[in-house]
């Protein structure tokens, strides 16, 4: 119970584990507890950043999407409506198509029509002086009437 | 019990008697061998059993935080860092309400005071009789100390010593800092120009003395009060046990009483041994905030 050199003693411990205490304690443990909240800090901001970015990529996939479908609109546009002008056209080419090889049959018959008609004709001048041989019962010179043999094959 | 022909004046006489080493008055250097002889020695002689137990538990706190020190990551904390975490997230809450200037030094101090403070506490847990008769048995014999001279006060914060050390030094920082923060003049002007103040130069010049009068027995009040609290509390807490720890010799009855009532007052104790430390602490945290704070 007595005040003695005890006092300048545990006077002299304290200020020493004080000191030890700041030194090799408190900094250490401090400067990790700092550490950690700034960790913390920057990972919870990473986290926010990371999310904002992800909310900012669904709302690009949405517009991609969106402009994706509607250029898969306008080609589908642009194929239906090439698709109806090539059937247009092929129709348009069908019927001249038909029109020419009608016009050409046309000529073909006319000039089967024509040529059929020349032999005719020549047969007919052949058969006429035939008959008229055999009508007249004797030769005729077919040169001095062939003139008119002509001119009645004309006739035809 | 400390021997069976004590009388119950000399049981409590024998535990509040600390282990003095000093110089007698013959002049041969050695252990006090009474309480008489401990007072004999004067000013230069040394608490043995205090100073022992206070470096001893001073060591074991550093020992323990400074391993968790050296390890300490910012990654996940284990066992004993979680531990030494938890506690100085407590002191540093504590020091950033009640000290709002910067200085390095108070929150480590302030951790010095709780864990030190509250380990000395804690000893007085410790049955009363379990260390003295266990150093009288087996340690006293070994560095030859007379069994009727081997005096063990385990808590160190019954010794008005340990108490004042602290208080003391703590009180030095205060002058310290209020010197190197608001300067010689700053400082004797907190104590002589408050509280009473007056714009007449004649009637301030009066109201010096008065003033000085009041804040010097408030400032040299803090000390005392800090370390005084402190030991009171624990040397009533440390005697209450002593008394119920006499009981134990006194019959069955007496004794199986007796062993309800420890129980009672142990639990009763933590609270005490906390709050003790605590307030110490925030004591401590509230003078360097008042050094450094301008009026």
């Amino acid at each position: 119970m007595n005040i003695n050199l005890t006092l300048i003693a545990e006077m002299i411990v304290f200020i020493a584990f004080v000191w030890f205490c700041k030194k090799f304690v408190w900094a250490p443990i401090i400067n990790a507890l700092h550490e950690r909240k700034t960790q913390i800090a920057d990972g919870l901001a990473a986290a926010e950043r990371g999310q904002h970015e992800h909310e900012l990529a669904e709302k690009r996939a949405i517009e991609a999407l969106k402009e994706a479908k509607e250029q898969a609109s306008e080609i589908i546009a642009k194929a239906e409506k090439r698709a109806s002008d090539i059937v247009d056209e092929s129709k348009t080419d069908a019927r001249s198509e038909g029109d020419r090889l009608l016009t050409a049959a046309k000529a073909e018959i006319d000039q089967e029509v024509q040529r059929a008609k020349e032999t005719l004709r020549a047969d007919l001048g052949a058969i006429v002086i035939s008959g008229a041989e055999k009508i007249l019962e004797r030769e005729v010179d077919a040169s001095a009437h062939d003139d008119m043999i002509k001119k009645l094959a004309a006739q035809i | 019990m400390a021997g069976d022909t004590l009388t119950s004046t000399a049981y409590i006489k024998h535990h509040l008697q600390n282990l003095t080493y000093g110089q007698h008055p013959d002049g041969s250097w050695g252990l006090a061998h009474t309480a008489a002889e401990a007072k004999e020695m004067g000013f230069w002689a040394i608490h043995v059993d205090t100073m022992f137990w206070s470096i001893l538990l001073g060591v074991i706190f550093l020992y323990f935080f400074s391993k968790a020190a050296r390890k300490a990551t910012a990654g996940i904390p284990s066992g004993l860092q979680n531990f030494v975490e938890w506690i100085v997230e407590f002191i540093d809450s504590s020091v950033r309400g009640s000290f709002s200037s910067k200085n390095d030094l108070v929150a480590p101090l302030a951790l010095t005071v709780f864990v030190w403070v509250f380990l000395m506490n804690f000893m007085d847990l410790i049955p009363v009789d379990f260390i003295p008769a266990a150093f009288e048995r087996f340690i006293a014999p070994v560095f030859g100390i007379d069994p009727h001279a081997a005096f063990m006060k385990v808590v160190p914060s019954t010794d008005p010593n340990a108490t004042f050390g602290m208080a003391i030094s703590i009180f030095l920082l205060t002058i310290f800092y209020s010197l190197k923060i608001k300067g010689a003049g700053g400082f004797a002007a907190e104590l002589t120009l408050m509280p009473f103040q007056s714009s007449n130069k004649v009637v301030q010049g009066i109201l010096i003395p008065i003033n000085f009068l009041l804040e010097f027995v408030s400032l040299i009040a803090k000390p005392i009060s800090l370390s005084l609290r402190l030991f009171g509390n624990m040397y009533a807490g440390e005697m209450i046990f002593i008394l119920i720890a006499i009981m134990f010799n006194a019959g069955l009855a007496l004794g199986i009483f007796g062993g309800f009532l420890h129980l009672g007052w142990a639990i009763f104790h933590i609270l005490i041994v906390t709050l003790q430390a605590f307030i110490f602490m925030t004591l401590t945290i509230v003078y360097m905030e008042m050094a450094h704070s301008h009026h």
